[in-house]
């Protein structure tokens, strides 16, 4: 016996106009969407476009191979893209290992307890601690308590601790994805913790690492506010000595204690300059920018869908 | 019996096999120094804090606490100076209020569409671009707000100056979009999908089931997102040291220039400040104020976050 609701011509009416309503409130919510998404879009997209249009003109080797100058069709990124890259350098040799330390630590090690949780709660709220007070913190212990100064060193220290979080995070998350069955069979061949850690986890969990240090990196490279705090210099017309030397022991390390500036301090530097012809200069600056930080996002983007298609097969 | 300590024996053997030992004493040491690595994101904490702390005392031992809140004029560096974080704070507040009156709407409206409305398809396309847009340097925003936003805005808006207020708090606002959506579209699709089954059988429409259904059930995940991004927008420094400039200002209306909390200490921090200077524990006295709010925030935000994780 089926259900038959008696329904009259103008209920069927009223239904039918009911149906009518609810699509047209979601045809209508579709279109806001689509509205505000290209409305967004479009704003990056005037973002990029101004930088490009303003910038690229500027870019040619002369730029990328002079010093800053009071002349603006003169001055170039040298010193800043040079100590960018050292910097770079310092903040991924520590933050890597340290983050990823602490990430494995907290997924595979840590004891449910108080302390356990004191750490997660921090970490997560480290990472909403704005980045300029991380420069009040390397200024008032780096700097001027243990008597660093504004060198290279501080600065990769600084914007390591600063992506600690992200590294961590990430970490946690791709060593979360390891099958347990891997961690299992490893420990029924004998193998102590960690063994199991560094031959088995570790390795699979590679590239969400890699890509949590990549995205913290892209982050680290386009910082201001905690470079200018530790008090970096704008104006920096010679480069830090060379890593490596053609005599032996062929490193050196005194480029750690050299002072520097970096791109965005730069760029910063040539946006507050009254003349327009240094705003160009601070357009091509933001370019390059650009182009390092989507590079590097396009590299961690590419390897986890590479991560993802592994998974799936 | 013979047996078994034969077994014993090789038992022993394998204790203290020399190779296996190594083994083991490294996995111990290195559990130790893993766990190093931990403890050392507190020491991180406590060493902002003590910072913070230690360098306001300073400050706080000259400028009674009272003068520090109530006092409408911040001139630390001249002759006449008054130490009354009013202005900085107004500031700060009028560009991060702005930035969310601007991300609300867009925040709600998109992440409503991400996670109800989009193909999984369009999904996966824009959320790694969405996470791209998060990676663009703040500087670059500042350039985009001060040399491209403010003068057409000008020719709108009567009034508007140079420095101001407006548009960088609306660059912030499309600056914290993709991690406001990032967060509180999580949230939505935590939802379980036997919620917006049984909406649909009500015979709801996708949009009312979005309102009624979704955005109740995923409130304490979305409103952890807001905070989250306003504490951001707070903390957020080169578009406001560069578009809002660099004048403390206590005022009212958001076309005039004013320097908030972040943009003062950058401010500070290019000129030459003396150590252990009055106008050197200033910086500290105002990122400690600066700390205590995103840390509010960022604490509210981070418990309810862990709410809508644990409801479903």
């Amino acid at each position: 016996m089926s259900i038959d609701v008696p329904m009259g011509t103008s209920e069927r009416a009223a239904s039918a106009a009911l149906v009518r309503k609810m699509r047209r409130q979601d045809v209508i919510f579709a279109v806001v969407g689509v509205i505000v998404l290209v409305l967004v879009m479009s704003l990056l997209m005037a973002l990029v476009i101004d930088l490009v249009h303003d910038g690229i003109g500027r870019i040619n080797y002369d730029f990328l191979t002079h010093f800053p100058s009071r002349r603006a069709a003169r001055a170039g990124v040298f010193s800043a893209w040079v100590g960018t890259t050292l910097v770079m350098f310092v903040t991924a040799f520590l933050a890597a290992p340290l983050g990823i330390g602490a990430g494995l630590y907290l997924e595979e090690y840590a004891p449910k307890n108080i302390f356990s949780d004191i750490i997660e709660i921090n970490v997560s709220n480290l990472a909403g601690v704005p980045s300029i007070i991380y420069g009040l913190l390397a200024l008032g212990i780096f700097v001027y308590m243990l008597g660093m100064g504004p060198t290279i060193l501080v600065g990769g220290m600084v914007l390591a601790l600063l992506i600690l979080p992200i590294v961590i995070v990430s970490t946690r998350e791709a060593i979360r994805a390891v099958p347990s069955g891997l961690r299992e069979s490893a420990y029924g061949v004998g193998c102590n913790k960690w063994q199991v850690m560094w031959n088995y986890v570790l390795p699979s969990a590679r590239p969400g690492i890699i890509t949590g240090v990549i995205v913290g990196l892209s982050r680290a490279i386009g910082e201001t506010a905690p470079i200018i705090t530790i008090g970096a210099l704008t104006f920096i017309a010679f480069l830090p000595e060379s890593p490596v030397q053609g005599t032996p022991p062929f490193v050196n390390f005194d480029w750690l204690q050299s002072p520097f500036t970096v791109m965005p301090i730069q760029m910063f530097n040539w946006i507050s300059r009254p003349q327009p012809a240094f705003h160009v200069n601070a357009a091509a600056t933001g370019v390059l920018l650009l182009a390092m930080t989507l590079a590097m996002n396009g590299v961690a983007i590419f390897i986890r869908y590479r991560l993802r298609r592994a998974l799936k097969t | 019996m013979a047996e078994t300590s034969i077994k014993a024996s090789e038992y022993e053997a394998l204790r203290n096999n020399p190779y296996l030992r190594r083994g083991r004493l490294l996995s111990v040491v290195m559990r130790g120094i893993l766990f190093a690595c931990a403890a050392l994101s507190v020491a991180i904490t406590a060493a902002i804090i003590w910072v913070l702390v230690s360098e306001s005392w300073i400050f706080f031992k000259q400028v009674p606490l009272l003068a520090f809140l109530t006092d409408t004029h911040w001139t630390p560096v001249f002759t006449d100076a008054h130490y009354g974080i009013l202005p900085l704070l107004t500031a700060t507040f009028w560009a991060a209020g702005i930035a969310m009156a601007v991300a609300t709407p867009l925040g709600l409206a998109l992440s409503i569409y991400l996670s109800e409305f989009a193909r999984p398809n369009l999904r996966e396309t824009l959320k790694p671009i969405l996470e791209m847009l998060a990676a663009v340097p703040t500087v670059v925003f500042g350039y985009f707000a001060l040399l491209f936003l403010t003068p057409l805005a000008r020719q709108f808006i009567p009034g508007l100056s140079g420095f101001n207020l407006l548009v960088p708090g609306f660059v912030m606002g499309i600056m914290i979009l993709p991690y406001i959506v990032s967060i509180s579209e999580d949230a939505m699709r935590a939802v379980p999908m036997s919620l917006r089954e049984g909406a649909f059988a009500l015979g709801m429409s996708r949009w009312r089931m979005s309102m009624t259904v979704i955005i109740p059930a995923a409130f304490s995940g979305v409103t952890a997102a807001f905070l989250l991004g306003f504490a951001r927008a707070v903390g957020e420094t080169m578009v406001v040291a560069i578009a809002a400039g660099q004048n403390p200002n206590l005022t009212a209306d958001p076309r005039e220039g004013a320097a908030t909390i972040t943009a003062y200490i950058v401010q500070m921090s290019l000129g030459d400040l003396p150590h252990g200077s009055l106008a050197y524990s200033t910086i500290f006295a105002a990122g400690l104020v600066l700390f205590l709010i995103t840390l509010a925030f960022n604490v509210i935000g981070f418990f309810l976050r862990k709410r809508f994780r644990e409801a479903y």
